[in-house]
């Protein structure tokens, strides 16, 4: 624990490191001879704090201006602070759309560049970065540069999915997607088991541009892995209406709740209310863009309810070549693992992109909230040796306990990367306090 | 509203820039440096389907010189404004002014003097087209003499005092004057401060200044809780303000 007085950044899952950020509107001065960028930080675990307290951490979330829009073509150019929020806002009404969004809308668009995101259209669309054209950097030595799939391919590569260690994100252009209507038209299913589940998710991603699913972690043997299956597309001009969407009026979540509120035995009832609210085994709905995209964003602040002790995400994508009964074992290691906790998501992914350190690959992902305990190294430590005997790998942007032997067990295209950061920083300047755990980093 | 406004390019500025262009007022910029100017313009243009591209003019609250000539673009570009908005203004730590009597010297000229000759070219252009809005960001440090703004608060008494009279002057000429008074607001102006309870961000400013000049209002607290603490403030005996830091 900290001392009272020393300041600290804590990532999503709220577990704390001493520093502090600077904030300002100037991010292209504000991130001379700075350590890292950091967005809204919504990363999870320690990938946007400092490596050490006196490390200069560059706030982007001010900088945040449109510099060009071209209703033609729905390109758009922002400075990194962008967010999603602010994009949605201004950019639905008018028909346009992220192509790719993640399951928070409090990103900026330069996180979503360096964690490379995904959304539940990955197996259709790719990562974010596949729709990036361009970006402005400044590099370790405090050059600027712009680069793109075609212009400095190298550090274009390395820097989607790169989380920060390849330079600044100053600056993103990218192409937005059109959209029919402002609704969604979803398709959900009750799976009660994870064989089913993964049966569905293999029918519904040839006929859905989008899907994933909802877990009930809890359950085990023969109703192990059962859940909700959603499956969605953009709804035509002509299904969808008029109205719009009611704006949403997002609570917040006042306190933090004590360590105890999420146990077996709450997190038992949540999924069980959860899973048979869905009372018929089929529904189809027309849905708002927003509590579909994000439904936990309705309540602003939903991190505190892991109370003070804070939490972490494991994420993990299980190649299609380890098949069903590999996503099969690895539900049972977790369920048998415990680690209870309301949020479990899994989810179809494509083929991988050409961000060096990209997260999805082909294959099926898992997503799981894990409150943090003191057996939370041992849990990461059995779920990430499954993972590398399949063949699979782990988020970074969720991650915080991972080893770094591990880490490289299951990355063979990380001697690419730090060839390319060894070109572009040779000297180490930008850092995090993940680089220091995972890639051997001087704090 | 057409109107102009003086520091849009950041902070609480550029928020109520966005507020006016995104509802579909004409907004024209003043602010320092081109390129800044050039990119929040851009920024202004994209936010509205229908807008056609948004016009800014140099111009800097340490250069009296420019005034008239600023104003005079934003006139022409606007086909004449009918308000002008000023949320330019510098700011120092009363540590940091007590340092550096040089800033302290820039730093009283720019919020108060400087400030009152830009409102005076304002107020002169409104008042011939039959009035207007004026809208000036002074602030609660500047409602009584307190240890922490000592110098910047009293910068901005002084200009609190001077938009209250031009509100009684010309208020029958058809000229609103809203003098804002903003409590601690989370922009890059405050960034590095600790941010006290009832800290405000810069949008829910810009809502309640655009509200108020909406509804011709000629003070406004904001975020309004200060409105509640700046009374009781006005109103403790001297020897409890020789006491306390605040």
């Amino acid at each position: 624990m900290n001392p009272r007085n020393t300041p600290t950044l804590s990532g999503w899952g709220r577990l704390p490191a001493p520093g502090v950020e600077k904030l300002s509107e100037d991010l292209e001065r504000l991130t001379r001879g700075a350590a890292l960028t950091r967005g809204l930080g919504r990363s999870y675990g320690d990938s946007s704090l400092p490596a050490k307290a006196d490390d200069l951490v560059a706030g982007s979330r001010m900088a945040d201006r449109i510099l060009g829009f071209d209703p033609e073509t729905g390109v758009l150019r922002a400075e990194a602070g962008f967010s999603l929020v602010e994009l949605n806002r201004l950019f639905m009404p008018r028909g346009w759309f992220s192509p790719v969004t993640p399951g928070t809308k409090f990103v900026t668009l330069g996180g979503m560049v360096a964690s490379d995101v995904h959304g539940k259209n990955h197996h259709v669309e790719g990562c974010f970065g596949a729709h990036v054209r361009s970006l402005r950097m400044r590099l370790a030595d405090d050059s600027i540069v712009d680069c793109g799939p075609d212009q400095e391919p190298e550090l274009f590569d390395a820097t989607v999915g790169g989380m920060g260690l390849t330079g600044h994100i100053l600056e993103v252009e990218f192409a937005l997607a059109r959209i029919p209507s402002r609704w969604i038209h979803m398709e959900s299913e009750r799976m009660p088991s994870i064989d089913e589940f993964l049966a569905g998710l293999g029918r519904a991603a040839p006929a859905f541009p989008m899907t994933m699913g909802w877990i009930d972690c809890l359950r085990r043997g023969r109703s192990m892995g059962r859940g909700i299956l959603m499956a969605g597309r953009w709804a035509e001009a002509s299904e969808a209406g008029e109205l719009a969407p009611r704006a949403a009026h997002p609570l917040t979540m006042p306190v933090d709740l004590p360590n105890l509120a999420i146990n077996d035995l709450t997190v038992a009832a949540f999924n069980a209310l959860y899973y048979w609210k869905h009372l018929r085994r089929r529904a189809t709905t027309l849905v708002a863009p927003d509590p579909f995209f994000y439904p936990l964003d309705a309540i602003l602040e939903w991190n505190r309810v892991y109370g003070p002790r804070g939490f972490t995400q494991y994420q993990c994508v299980i190649p299609r070549q380890a098949g069903a009964p590999a996503v099969r074992e690895f539900m049972d290691l977790l369920t048998k693992l415990g680690g209870a906790s309301p949020l479990c998501v899994i989810k179809d992914c494509g083929p991988e992109g050409r961000g060096m350190l990209s997260f999805p690959l082909e294959g099926t992902s898992i997503a799981v909230d894990m409150a943090v305990s003191p057996e939370i190294q041992s849990i990461v430590d059995r779920l990430n040796e499954f993972v590398i005997a399949a063949g699979g790998r782990i988020y970074l942007t969720k991650d915080r306990f991972t080893r770094p032997e591990h880490y490289r067990a299951m990355e063979p295209r990380l001697e690419r990367f730090l060839a390319a950061r060894e070109k572009y920083d040779p000297h180490r300047r930008l850092r995090s306090g993940q680089s220091v755990r995972l890639l051997g980093d001087v704090a | 509203m057409k109107a102009v406004i003086l520091g849009g390019t950041t902070g609480i500025g550029r928020a109520i820039a966005r507020r006016l262009a995104e509802r579909g007022d004409s907004v024209f910029l003043l602010a320092r440096e081109v390129d800044d100017l050039t990119r929040s313009a851009e920024d202004l243009t994209a936010r509205h389907p229908k807008r056609e591209s948004v016009g800014h003019a140099l111009c800097d609250l340490e250069r009296p010189e420019g005034f008239a000539a600023a104003l005079d673009a934003a006139d022409a570009a606007l086909g004449g404004f009918d308000a002008v908005i000023v949320t330019a203004g510098l700011f120092a730590t009363q540590d940091a002014l007590e340092a550096d009597i040089e800033f302290t010297r820039r730093l009283v000229t720019v919020n108060y003097a400087n400030t009152v000759v830009f409102c005076e070219h304002a107020r002169k252009r409104l008042l011939t087209r039959g009035g207007g809005r004026l809208a000036v960001f002074s602030s609660v440090a500047g409602d009584r003499g307190r240890k922490p703004v000592a110098i910047y608060g009293s910068s901005k008494a002084g200009l609190s005092v001077y938009l209250e009279a031009l509100d009684h002057k010309f208020h029958a000429q058809g000229l609103s004057v809203l003098c804002v008074k903003p409590g601690f607001v989370k922009t890059g102006m405050t960034a590095g401060l600790k941010p006290p309870p009832f800290a405000g961000e810069p949008e829910q400013v810009a809502r309640d200044v655009v509200r108020a000049m909406d509804r011709r209002r000629p003070v406004l607290y904001t975020p309004g809780m200060w409105a509640l603490v700046m009374l009781v403030i006005r109103w403790l005996p001297r020897f409890v303000m020789r006491k306390i830091n605040f």
